[in-house]
């Protein structure tokens, strides 16, 4: 596939960014908010409430966290405008500024001294308005560049490796030299494997950073652990498909990333990247909890290989779900996007699969539904570093 | 047809890619990155997905995946035979 030329279809924002969707979400800070905004997205159609459990007494990192996923998802391109809605005012407001400054349009509601009903009222009477304004917003063309893509496997299994993650290793090499922004992590997935990823480290500040953050989740998985992890990580449906041990799961992993693809740089959870090539961001092998935090860093498409047929998708990233495993093909038909079983019987190479995906990139990118958004799956799942107070 | 698959030819393991494959069955293999073939006979039952043993392992042996360490044995293991939970431990936990 030549690449040289490649455009896309995308609605271009207000700061610079191309996103491929053009969601009006309605955003919770906290829990509390969330019956609020699950009413306002049923009011005015065409909006989308992201509920979630947490936001309250929460202190420190994990706080500043919760703060830079919500501002983050907010702030995505795929997101045309946002209603922000908290139990009290300055929160709200906090969260609202920050997405603000991307340019899109951004409302506050704060529950205390209203009520639902008074808060519903008000955001309703915003979000029909931002809704309204999205719909008359149209698709430009847009540079392959323009594009922002992450990775991360999950429910895999023996042929993740062999098959769908070199298939996104392949994508990811077509991808790089063209000045795209990717994106990898999963952290303790690379457990036994993490030496070949310090290798690839496009110099020792990066390769610095990132032993820095594999270091320290060793050091949450050695304070907290009970045995070898062998309940969970690798996962039981990892172990049902065959994979035995975690350096095992970790070389499958990072077929991912490819032959040619150098690390440019390390982010912390929910951090955007501050230029183009591969990032890696320190995350959360839980696959809606990673898929949450680089929607968050501002990622516009994500690369989903599965091999035992993980079904999670995101309300704002859409998740391409690639699959090698000719069982899962045939048994779990409605959740893959990109049949890639072929390669196991040689009736496809990988060349052949890394440009089947791409297509299915740009497809989607110019607006085809994947599978899992078809099929309603929007898990929104924060990422918590310890209690709250 | 190909039964199971090898990344590389210094490998300890190969996956098994198609369904039922049962003991006794002779099976074809693809070594994936030198693009060789290899046959065996399975030693045991084998689901999809799951490995055999391409080299005969004594218990304690370092077993090599996409050429590199990815374990030890903690029983011997008979090439052509089930490689999973019940013989193969991480060196890392």
């Amino acid at each position: 596939m030549d690449l040289t030329k490649a455009t896309f279809w995308g609605y271009k924002r207000e700061n610079g960014r191309v996103g491929v969707r053009n969601h009006v979400v309605i955003l919770p800070v906290d829990d509390l908010s969330n019956a609020a905004a699950e009413a306002v997205a049923n009011n005015i159609k065409g909006t989308m409430a992201i509920p979630h459990p947490y936001g309250r007494l929460q202190f420190g990192a994990d706080l500043e966290l919760h703060f830079r996923t919500l501002i983050g998802a907010g702030s995505n391109p795929n997101v045309a405008a946002v209603v922000v809605i908290c139990i009290e005012d300055q929160w709200a407001k906090r969260v609202a500024e920050a997405i603000a400054e991307t340019g899109k349009p951004v409302a506050y509601f704060g529950i205390e001294q209203h009520g639902d009903h008074d808060t519903i009222l008000r955001a309703s009477k915003a979000a029909k308005k931002f809704v309204q304004w999205a719909s008359e917003l149209r698709r430009e063309e847009a540079p392959l560049k323009e594009l922002w893509v992450s990775t991360k496997c999950g429910e895999s299994d023996t042929t993740s490796g062999c098959g769908s993650n070199p298939t996104v290793g392949d994508a990811f090499d077509k991808l790089y030299p063209h000045g795209v922004t990717l994106a990898f992590g999963e952290t303790t997935e690379l457990t036994g494997g993490e030496h070949l990823v310090a290798a690839r480290c496009k110099n020792d500040e990066v390769r610095k950073k990132f032993q820095y953050m594999f270091d320290r989740y060793q050091r949450v998985v050695e304070a907290n652990k009970t045995n070898d992890l062998r309940d969970s990580q690798p996962t039981k449906g990892n172990i049902e498909g065959g994979l035995t041990t975690i350096e095992e799961k970790a070389l499958g992993n990072i077929q991912k990333i490819g032959r040619k693809c150098v690390i440019d740089g390390v982010l912390d959870k929910a951090e955007t990247p501050t230029g183009p090539g591969l990032w890696f961001m320190d995350s959360s092998s839980a696959a809606a909890e990673m898929v949450t935090l680089v929607a968050a860093a501002g990622y516009t498409v994500h690369f989903f290989p599965t091999g035992q047929g993980n079904v999670i998708g995101n309300p704002i990233l859409p998740v391409i779900k690639l699959c090698a495993n000719p069982r899962t093909v045939r048994t779990m038909s409605e959740h893959i996007d990109v049949d890639v079983s072929g390669l196991l019987r040689r009736e496809m190479t990988p060349d052949q699969a890394g440009d089947a995906l791409l297509d299915c990139m740009f497809r989607t990118a110019n607006g085809r539904l994947t599978a899992a958004e078809a099929l309603g799956h929007r898990e929104f799942v924060l990422t918590r570093l310890y209690e709250s107070a | 047809m190909i039964h199971f698959v090898v990344h590389d030819e210094n490998d300890s393991v190969g996956v098994v890619v198609v369904e039922g494959v049962k003991s006794g069955d002779k099976l074809n293999g693809w070594i994936m990155d030198q693009d060789k073939s290899i046959d065996m006979v399975a030693k045991s039952d084998i689901p999809i997905g799951h490995k055999l043993a391409i080299k005969p392992l004594k218990s304690g042996d370092t077993v090599i995946k996409y050429g590199v360490d990815i374990g030890k044995t903690i029983a011997p293991v008979q090439v052509g035979e089930h490689t999973h939970v019940q013989n193969l431990r991480t060196k890392r936990w």
